[in-house]
């Protein structure tokens, strides 16, 4: 019996439609050309549809009057101003609230997750009812049930709820003195920046320190006496360079202090809640996450319990906990533009809404607000994958 | 040799450690902070439960078709039973509404026969869920064929409107996610980018602009004489949006395939689509589904934005009914209601999810 010998002939090459190269190459020239062709049937399609509405098109009308009030802005802001300002308005709003967010809801999501781990049976329930209630309601009906069920039922300005003599709460908003700032106030900040830097080189030299002779310091409580105690000793020493002003009721308003519009109250309050439980349960999974045996290794190397938590548990979890912990941050700026539902006078809001609807320049607002929202996302996702690089396991 | 014959009988635990008192002790009062602790959570608890209580059963109004008819000491969910047929249903013509039971029955009936393990064809469920059912959905909702009068779909609305527009996003959601994902995994450098420039775009931007840009932009891209229903548009922006999130999810699952799988098979002379659609991907899709839930639960909750492009689904036609001067004042009983029925829906959903992740992880432990 022959065997057939299985060799192709010298010479002949396999059609082309066999070589994975070749194949690759042309499905990927067919994605290109099919891509291109529908990009190019949507932009003829647009200009069409732009010419025959008689749409401007370019950036231009960023230079225009605006000509509409907003209610928050945190720099200069009148009708007189034009569409740009318009824009940066509702970025500084979106920030403000965004930032404020990530704040609230990293402290309440880390209490709430630890909590959920208390040995105490009813405290553990109770932060398990908090985050089963809170992340199982859709975000918007939150919002409106604190702005149109709780805000917006609170009493008039002359029937304030008076908090002291210095805060008041009505259907207006919350009033908040305001601290002015007297010359030679700017020393404060000032001591502040230094008194950071200071405990910063301070708890470096004690980690150099603890390494070469074993001993360490208290270094937490140190830098929190200087950090807080110097500038409040600078304070003390300039004689109180600050008055406060009180909101005062003046006919059917308050004037003076700080005035926080209710539909910021309705937005932070609804955003911190939802996301921090989103955060809670990414806590406890994360402490859930370390082995046991890293806590009885600690104990029998008889650390003490805040140790164990301080050295072995915490850094380890926060490896777990930070990847989703960046997504939940940019889950909450990214919810931050609900605000529209409401009329706070986000990016989305002002920019997205009023200023489209007055320019009817749709293409390059929209094309505007969502690269804030891709550049912030980005900017989050490269730092937090810079901080994950810094904690992450370094294997040998 | 002593030989002790009997078993010594069992002692009974010592005294303080069963019962109520002891377990009282182990776990809400052992140590002084602990009880501090218990106590201020026994407070918090009265403070919460018991206002809330009074509000929503003892002082409530049940029965009744006017304001009149509440006390206005308690919830009036007089409220929400005048309106709850359009709650349910928005503004469909309420002579139609068996159509729309036929459909959530046929609904019930199918997430109940994928819920319970018991059941069998369950593949043969899945087809007809995913081909037949949105057909036969179609076709009763829409109507105009069969002597079926149209209903347009600016009367679509509450809590059939969220249901759809959830199911629908994520039953075209879930092609667009797997070509995706296998596109992120590619070895051909241009797909690769162009799958990755995908997904982050549409994961990068809220979905409220991505509503915004289906309700304004979507009009421009097309020829003038293509007119798209607004419900359309919204679903498109809704799927595109999920498409993304899917794709990140059904990738991870796929990550988690040892790479010898794809290896044996690619020995074995399979091609691509044979490897990936015998091999990894039903592999791979046994570990997506606690995923695929989540993300669903997330979509289910996502849908509430439409009401900012103006379409009607449960939270939107809440919303309506609160400003109708009829019933004004009532907000705190149409939100709780909306809130009661979301709760309901993704409360069960994420427990199943729980459910599916303890019986899968079983086998799959080394």
């Amino acid at each position: 019996m022959s065997v057939r010998p299985n060799v192709r002939p010298a010479g002949h090459k396999p059609p082309f439609w066999r070589d994975r190269a070749k194949r690759a190459l042309i499905f990927q020239l067919i994605l290109v050309a099919v891509v291109a062709a529908f990009l190019i049937y949507i932009i003829g399609n647009t200009q069409a549809n732009l010419n025959a509405r008689g749409i401007t098109t370019g950036f231009g009308f960023l230079g225009n009057t605006a000509g509409f009030g907003i209610g928050q802005s945190l720099i200069e802001y009148s009708s007189q101003s034009t569409y740009g300002r318009t824009f940066v308005i509702g970025l500084l709003n979106t920030l403000l609230v965004g930032g404020l967010g990530v704040l609230a809801a990293s402290i309440i999501g880390f209490i709430v997750g630890i909590a959920r781990l208390s040995p105490n049976w009813l405290i553990a329930r109770l932060a398990n009812a908090y985050i089963e209630t809170f992340r199982n309601i859709p975000l918007l009906l939150q919002i409106f049930f604190w702005y149109f069920a709780v805000l917006r039922t609170l009493p008039s300005a002359r029937e304030s709820m008076a908090f002291g003599e210095a805060i008041f709460l009505n259907v207006r908003g919350l009033y908040l003195p305001q601290p002015l700032f007297e010359s030679g106030f700017g020393l404060i900040p000032a001591t502040f920046v230094v008194a950071i830097i200071a405990s910063i080189a301070l708890v470096m030299w004690n980690k150099r320190r603890h390494e070469a002779t074993g001993k360490r310091l208290p270094v937490f409580w140190m830098s929190l006496v200087i950090i807080f105690g110097l500038p409040l000793l600078v304070l003390v020493a300039t004689g109180v360079p600050v008055t406060w002003e009180m909101p005062v009721l003046r006919g059917f308003n308050f004037g003076g202090g700080i005035t926080i519009i209710p539909e910021f109250l309705a937005l932070w309050l609804a955003l911190s809640i939802y996301t921090a439980s989103f955060i809670a349960e990414i806590v406890r999974s994360g402490i859930q996450a370390i082995p046991h045996g890293q806590t009885e290794a600690a104990q029998a190397l008889s650390l003490p319990r805040k140790l164990v938590l301080r050295l072995i548990i915490i850094p380890q979890a926060m490896r777990v906990i930070i990847p989703p912990l960046t997504s939940q941050y940019l889950n909450l700026i990214k919810n931050s533009s609900l605000a529209t539902a409401i009329g706070y006078p986000d990016l989305v809001s002002v920019f997205a809404g009023t200023t489209l609807n007055q320019t009817g320049q749709a293409i390059e607002v929209i094309a505007m607000t969502m690269a804030v929202y891709l550049i912030i996302s980005l900017l989050v996702s490269m730092f937090m994958n810079w901080f994950n690089a810094r904690v992450a396991l370094v294997e040998r | 040799m002593i030989h002790n014959k009997e078993t010594i009988p069992q002692r009974p635990a010592p005294k303080g450690t069963i019962g109520p008192v002891a377990w009282l002790r182990g776990n809400l009062f052992n140590g002084p902070i602990n009880s501090i602790f218990t106590l201020l959570g026994l407070y918090v608890l009265y403070l919460l439960v018991v206002p809330t209580v009074q509000w929503a059963f003892i002082d409530a109004n049940w029965v009744g078709d006017s304001r009149e008819d509440c006390t206005r000491v308690g919830a009036c969910w007089v409220f929400v039973n005048a309106r709850f047929s359009q709650f349910m249903y928005g503004l469909y013509p309420s002579e139609e509404y068996w159509r729309a039971n036929i459909v959530f029955a046929m609904f019930a009936g199918i997430i109940a026969w994928m819920v319970i393990p018991r059941l069998p064809f369950k593949r043969w469920m899945t087809l007809f869920a995913l081909l037949i059912f949105p057909v036969i959905a179609y076709v009763l909702l829409h109507g105009g064929y069969f002597d079926l009068p149209r209903v347009s779909t600016h009367r679509w609305g509450g809590l059939m409107l969220t249901l759809l527009l959830a199911s629908v996003g994520m039953i075209g959601a879930l092609p667009i996610g797997i070509v995706l994902a296998l596109g992120r995994r590619s070895n051909m450098p241009i797909v690769k980018t162009f799958c990755v420039i995908f997904i982050e775009f549409w994961r990068g931007v809220p979905l409220i602009t991505i509503l915004f840009m289906a309700s304004v932009m979507l009009p421009l891209f097309l020829p003038s004489e293509l007119n798209v229903d607004r419900l359309i548009r919204a679903l498109i922006g809704l799927t595109l949006f999920q498409s993304a999130y899917m794709a990140e999810v059904i990738r991870g699952g796929l990550q988690a395939i040892p790479k010898g799988q794809d290896e044996a098979a690619a020995a074995l002379g399979m091609t691509y689509w044979k490897r990936m659609g015998l091999i990894v991907m039903p592999q791979a899709l046994k570990m997506m589904i606690p995923g695929i839930v989540n993300t669903f639960i997330s979509l289910f909750k996502d849908t509430t934005l439409v009401m900012i492009i103006g379409l009607f689904d449960l939270l939107g036609i809440v919303q309506a009914a609160l400003s109708d001067s009829r019933w004004l004042g009532f907000s705190v009983e149409g939100y709780v209601f909306a809130a009661f029925v979301f709760w309901i829906f993704c409360f069960s959903m994420s427990r199943y999810s729980q459910y599916l992740e303890r019986k899968l992880n079983t086998g799959h432990k080394h």
